[in-house]
């Protein structure tokens, strides 16, 4: 995986402006969110190498669910890729990333190893939480990855405390909190809104839009649907973005990442995206219909964006893609094979790692 | 008939406090809303207004006096027409109408007059502290301030957020001073979101800060509940080691006095049920600060469960540069061989009377205080009984699934063969805790119910 870095782009603006206020001027920089970071042909490649690492590596679970090598909950981040992965290519080394249960694609974006998730996932002792934690658990110190949660909204007041500790120790660093439109709906996200805002911490809420809280879509269980604007009331900016474009993503991070960094308080990013797949692998999907999957399939799909730009602007053959891809699916088979073969933990560690 | 001016009660615990200043002289007038003194408590400095009005017939308490009662007579007021001869020398009985402040609690029988905190009984045999180390009285609402503070000068990661623990110096004044002396970056108050704020520290604690949460009290973490249990509690576990929450979430747990159901619960039994929690409560101020230190240092998740009914309780803390105490240890506080009882925290107020009366009657009582409820030290327990042969636990919290049924389990389990009656537990009633004085009073445990259990396992009943 790339290493985190602070690439600059030729949109990359110095400060945060409310989506929300007038975009009249014609000399106005397009607000956050409605900005596109060029990419250069290696960065195409990147993202879409990576969007794709993702990608098979989701499909591979899907595969080892289905077989009964990975137990319990497993929720597939298929269809979102672009928006950690435009996010990651916005960070800085030393800011850290939090999100909930959906958290497979998050963790190799930022750089954890393919071996190590799968094998968590299959319940190993060489997976990143020595079988211990599984799908929804997994955390890396070295990676500023802090997981990995299980109970939907708690990653806000937790990346909101990382955020603090940012700031207590004022090392420019800034936390981002991943949560979905069904954790929007908590009670804690706004408790950390506020304080978020009242003490100026440096964390952007993330919102990963997907349009259904496992079975309700979004207009079903929200009074206000644009997620974007639930910080109105704590002042909060906050910028719709499109989040099947990785490009877009990148953009708005790279604003909103500034803005945080440079002492202004939180921001919200409403990521504008959408799940192929069931909430987790026991979800038949019912409450939508396939035409709508089908539709986004064909018409938004992050990777064949990338796909379709590198081939367009002559950056990469057919031949050059497949290679991409082959040297993914064997990353993949790599990481199933050891995680299918790897030993279980030993029984002793039933009772390690309960207190210090 | 000239009215009487009572001692108010300014806080549900409040037993007695200082008249630090009359802002009224005999002979003046006085109207409804009046200020006439400024009375100090432990925790703050109060304004009493008058209630009636009249003329200022005799101040009966003179300025700074300490230790003045609640209820006591403090000022009588005359009517018109009545002169200072009207004064009775017998005293009526106080009566709401002739308070000069509505009494906020009655926790104290008014004919009986409170002393003032119990001292506490002299500790000699603890290992923790060395022979001849000067003891100082202290109480322990100062114990555990004294406590943060040299753990917040030692470690600049320590800090502490809360509700009001900063400006307003503390709701029950734990973190009085701190503010000025930390600054308000060290120094956090919140706002009212105990399951925000919660989450915020643990947050904080994983990137590797020592955060020291207080709850107002416990009452209100049920708010924050998720983020102490599966967040801090568990972490450690799920990330296989990888992730810890150094925490400390700490506040008054347990029963004040007449604040009623949703304010008055122990919490010892239900946080002691999770793996990956350290749950303390102490009783003695020394202990406090002991405990205190260990907790903030500790590389877990603990919960420091205090009581307000304690803070005000004075107690000798041996006075050493760094006196921290083990976690999971357990404290003989009164030596004795015809039974063991076993309790922490406030019970102990009653476990320690109880067992002055048994002495009385020729059964000389083991006492031990748990101090930490998880890890428990079974151990010290198991020692006891085996010399004792009979127990009983003594804790304010409800009965089902109690601290005192798990100590007695796990003495059945381990040490069945060396007892000769079975394990008696005394706890608080199996209902919500209600206002009513008296139903408060019968729903707590009682000194006469743990004189009675140890009377049941020794056979003497």
């Amino acid at each position: 995986m790339a290493p985190r870095k602070s690439a600059a782009s030729s949109s990359r603006r110095t400060g945060a402006t409310n989506s929300t206020k007038s975009r009249s001027a014609k000399t106005a920089k397009p607000a956050i969110g409605a900005q596109v970071a060029e990419f250069d042909r290696e960065q195409e490649l990147e993202v879409y190498r990576e969007m794709l690492l993702i990608r098979r590596f989701e499909e591979k679970a899907g595969q080892l669910y289905g077989m009964g090598f990975i137990g319990g909950f497993c929720h597939l981040y298929i269809g979102q890729e672009a928006v950690v992965t435009g996010i990651q290519l916005a960070m800085k080394d030393g800011d850290q990333l939090i999100t909930g249960y959906r958290d497979h694609g998050h963790m190799l974006a930022a750089g954890m190893s393919p071996r190590g998730v799968m094998a968590e996932l299959t319940g190993r002792q060489a997976g990143y939480s020595r079988g211990k934690g599984g799908s929804m658990h997994m955390f890396s110190r070295e990676k500023n990855f802090y997981g990995g949660h299980g109970i939907v909204g708690a990653q806000v007041p937790l990346g909101t405390g990382v955020a603090f500790a940012n700031r207590y120790r004022d090392n420019g660093n800034v936390s981002l909190a991943f949560f979905g439109d069904g954790a929007a709906n908590q009670g804690q996200v706004y408790e950390s809104f506020n304080m978020a805002e009242l003490w100026q911490l440096p964390v952007i809420f993330v919102v990963e839009n997907n349009r259904y809280a496992m079975g309700t879509s979004v207009s079903r269980a929200s009074a206000q649907t644009d997620f974007s604007q639930r910080g109105v009331s704590f002042n909060i900016p906050g910028h719709k973005v499109d989040g099947m474009d990785v490009r877009a993503v990148k953009a708005a991070a790279l604003s909103a990442l500034d803005y945080a960094r440079s002492g202004k308080g939180p921001v919200i990013l409403e990521m504008m995206t959408y799940r192929y797949r069931g909430h987790s692998m026991s979800d038949p999907a019912k409450y939508r219909t396939k035409d709508e999957v089908q539709k986004m399939r064909s018409e938004h799909d992050p990777i064949e964006q990338v796909k379709v730009r590198l081939l367009e602007k002559g950056w990469a053959s057919e031949e050059e893609l497949k290679a991409i891809d082959k040297e993914v699916r064997d990353i993949v088979a790599d990481s199933a094979e050891f995680a299918q073969t790897t030993p279980e933990p030993d029984p002793s560690e039933l009772y390690t790692d309960i207190v210090l | 008939m000239p009215i009487d001016i009572l001692m108010p009660a300014l806080s549900p615990t409040m037993e007695e406090g200082t008249l630090s200043k009359w802002l009224k002289k005999e002979g003046d007038s006085v109207a409804s809303g009046d200020v006439i003194a400024e009375i100090e408590t432990d925790k703050a400095t109060m304004e009493v207004e008058a209630v009636d009005e009249g003329t200022v017939g005799k101040l009966m308490v003179p300025e700074g006096s300490e230790g003045v009662p609640v209820n006591a007579v403090i000022a009588v007021l005359l009517n018109d027409g009545e002169t200072v001869a009207d004064i009775g020398t017998e005293t009526p009985a106080a009566t709401p109408a002739a308070t000069a402040a509505e009494p906020v609690a009655a926790a104290v029988e008014p004919a009986a007059p409170v002393a003032a905190a119990p001292a506490a009984p002299s500790v000699p045999s603890d290992p923790d502290i060395p022979a001849g180390t000067e003891m100082v009285p202290t109480t322990v609402r100062e114990a555990l301030r004294d406590g943060m503070a040299e753990e917040m000068r030692a470690d600049g990661d320590v800090f502490i957020m809360g509700e009001e623990v900063a400006e307003y110096q503390g709701a029950y004044k734990i973190t009085q001073g701190l503010l000025q002396e930390f600054g308000a970056r060290r120094v956090v108050d919140t706002p009212i979101t105990e399951h925000g704020f919660a989450g915020v520290g643990v947050g904080a604690a994983m990137a590797g800060l020592k955060p020291i949460v207080e709850f107002m009290t416990f009452n209100f973490a049920m708010q924050a509940m998720d983020q102490i249990i599966n967040s801090a509690a568990k972490t450690h576990y799920m990330s296989g080691g990888q992730m810890t929450a150094p925490i400390v979430f700490r506040g008054p747990n347990g029963a004040a006095a007449r604040v009623a159901a949703q304010h008055s619960q122990c919490y010892a039994s239900w946080f002691s049920h999770v793996p990956g929690l350290k749950v303390v409560m102490p009783y003695t101020a020394a202990d406090a600060k002991g405990l205190l230190k260990a907790a903030i240092r500790d590389p877990n998740p603990v919960i420091f469960l205090e009581n307000e009914i304690i803070y005000g309780h004075t107690f000798d803390v041996p006075k050493m540069d760094d006196f921290v105490l083990p976690i999971g240890k357990a404290r003989i506080h009164r030596t004795g061989n015809d039974v063991t009882i076993v309790s922490f925290g406030i019970g102990m107020t009653y476990a320690e009377k109880a067992a002055d009366e048994l002495a009385g009657m020729g059964i000389e009582a083991e006492v031990i205080d748990l101090r930490t409820i998880r890890p428990m030290d079974l151990p010290t327990v198991i020692e006891s009984v085996k010399k004792t042969g009979r127990l009983v636990t003594v804790e304010e919290g409800f009965p089902q699934s109690s601290v005192g049924t798990e100590i007695a389990t796990r003495v059945m389990q381990q040490a069945f063969d060396y007892l000769d009656a079975p394990v008696l537990t005394v706890a608080g009633k199996d209902v919500p805790m209600p206002y009513a004085a008296n139903l408060e009073k019968l729903a707590l445990p009682n000194v006469a119910e743990v004189v009675d259990a140890v009377k049941a396992v020794t056979y003497t009943a």
